[in-house]
């Protein structure tokens, strides 16, 4: 059970953090131009992060306990194929979504 | 003539975003179904999602919460979750460090992965777009975001049954991710970034914390942007 005095500190210290993150460099930052190493890293940030978020999940889903899981490594091969291929989200989800729950259906 | 771009904008985000629906609704059904069995009431469920927006530190915070961690800990583990969206943060300042402060404090508020990709992707495609048409997409990028995670959050605290886990839905998030980023890839230096962070991440998956996520991150970023001059020294093209 949790304490509810422990829940709201932790809810609003959580919101003020988060928002802190958020804010550190759009507000704080803002308009300053920034040094041109630092841009060069900035623009990786995305494609390196949110890989490096997924790829423990594909490998060792939550969802099994963390035992390996054909149907969700295809899922992520195929959405990952193709979204490059097509450049399309929507097909890339739909067609991830459609190897997941067909493979699942399947080796079920 | 500038509102309607702006308008353009605004309408052009929502679309963009709209893949995320089928996301963020199991999303945030899942984190108010979860926060009900743990045995927070509706009220208090509601004011963590929309005080704290962040999925995945939600998730880490309630799961260690109820193990009954230590208080410190739990806002450590899970703002530590949270450090990317300071890298986020930093990515958008050169689009949207420009606007007026009260822009920039609701475009941080609303800064989540979805929005951010959607919006960084979009910035990088089109360097020609003026700062207000950024903010206006930037913001339509998460109205059918953030609403939809108060909404379902509710729905989900309401309902408060579990999903069945045969739904899958765990693997909803790592789907719209791969999705969002394949056509991100545009050059050498961006598939470097990828691989190097994948590689790093899963050396990295038993660091506590979740901070291997950071350390994979700022090793892609390095070497992102080593591949990047490498080419520029070799002076072929990017």
């Amino acid at each position: 059970m949790i304490e509810t005095g422990t829940l709201w500190t932790i809810i609003i210290l959580l919101g003020i953090g988060s928002f802190g993150l958020r804010f550190v460099f759009t507000g704080l930052v803002g308009n300053r131009a920034m040094p041109d190493w630092l841009l060069r890293h900035l623009r990786y940030t995305a494609v390196a992060i949110l890989p490096a978020l997924v790829a423990p999940q594909v490998m060792w889903p939550t969802a099994t306990d963390g035992v390996f899981d054909i149907p969700r490594a295809a899922a992520a091969v195929v959405t990952l194929t193709v979204g490059l291929a097509t450049k399309n989200v929507l097909w890339a989800v739909f067609s991830g979504a459609a190897t997941l729950y067909g493979l699942l259906f399947l080796l079920g | 003539m500038t509102t309607t771009t702006r308008k353009s904008a605004y309408r052009q985000g929502i679309i963009d975003s709209s893949p995320f629906i089928l996301v963020i609704i199991p999303f945030a059904t899942l984190f108010g179904v979860l926060a009900t069995e743990a045995g927070l009431n509706v009220l208090e469920t509601m004011v963590f999602s929309i005080v704290v927006i962040a999925g995945a530190a939600q998730f880490t915070a309630l799961q260690l919460m109820q193990e009954n961690t230590p208080t410190v800990i739990v806002l450590i583990s899970a703002l530590a979750v949270n450090v990317r969206m300071a890298m986020y943060s930093a990515s958008l300042t050169p689009y949207i460090g420009a606007a007026p402060l009260w822009q920039r404090a609701l475009c941080a508020y609303v800064t989540v992965d979805q929005s951010y990709v959607v919006g960084v992707s979009k910035f990088e495609r089109e360097p020609d777009m003026t700062v207000p048409e950024r903010v206006a997409y930037f913001m339509g990028a998460v109205t059918p975001i953030v609403p939809l995670w108060y909404v379902f959050t509710l729905v989900g605290a309401l309902v408060g049954t579990r999903v069945p886990e045969s739904w899958a839905l765990d693997f909803a998030i790592p789907i719209a991710f791969l999705a969002m980023i394949a056509p991100m890839f545009r050059t050498a230096a961006h598939v470097v970034a990828a691989l190097t962070a994948v590689v790093v991440a899963l050396l990295a998956a038993g660091v506590p914390y979740s901070l291997g996520l950071i350390i994979a991150g700022i090793a892609g970023m390095i070497a992102g942007a080593q591949t990047e001059l490498w080419f520029e020294r070799k002076g072929a093209p990017k």
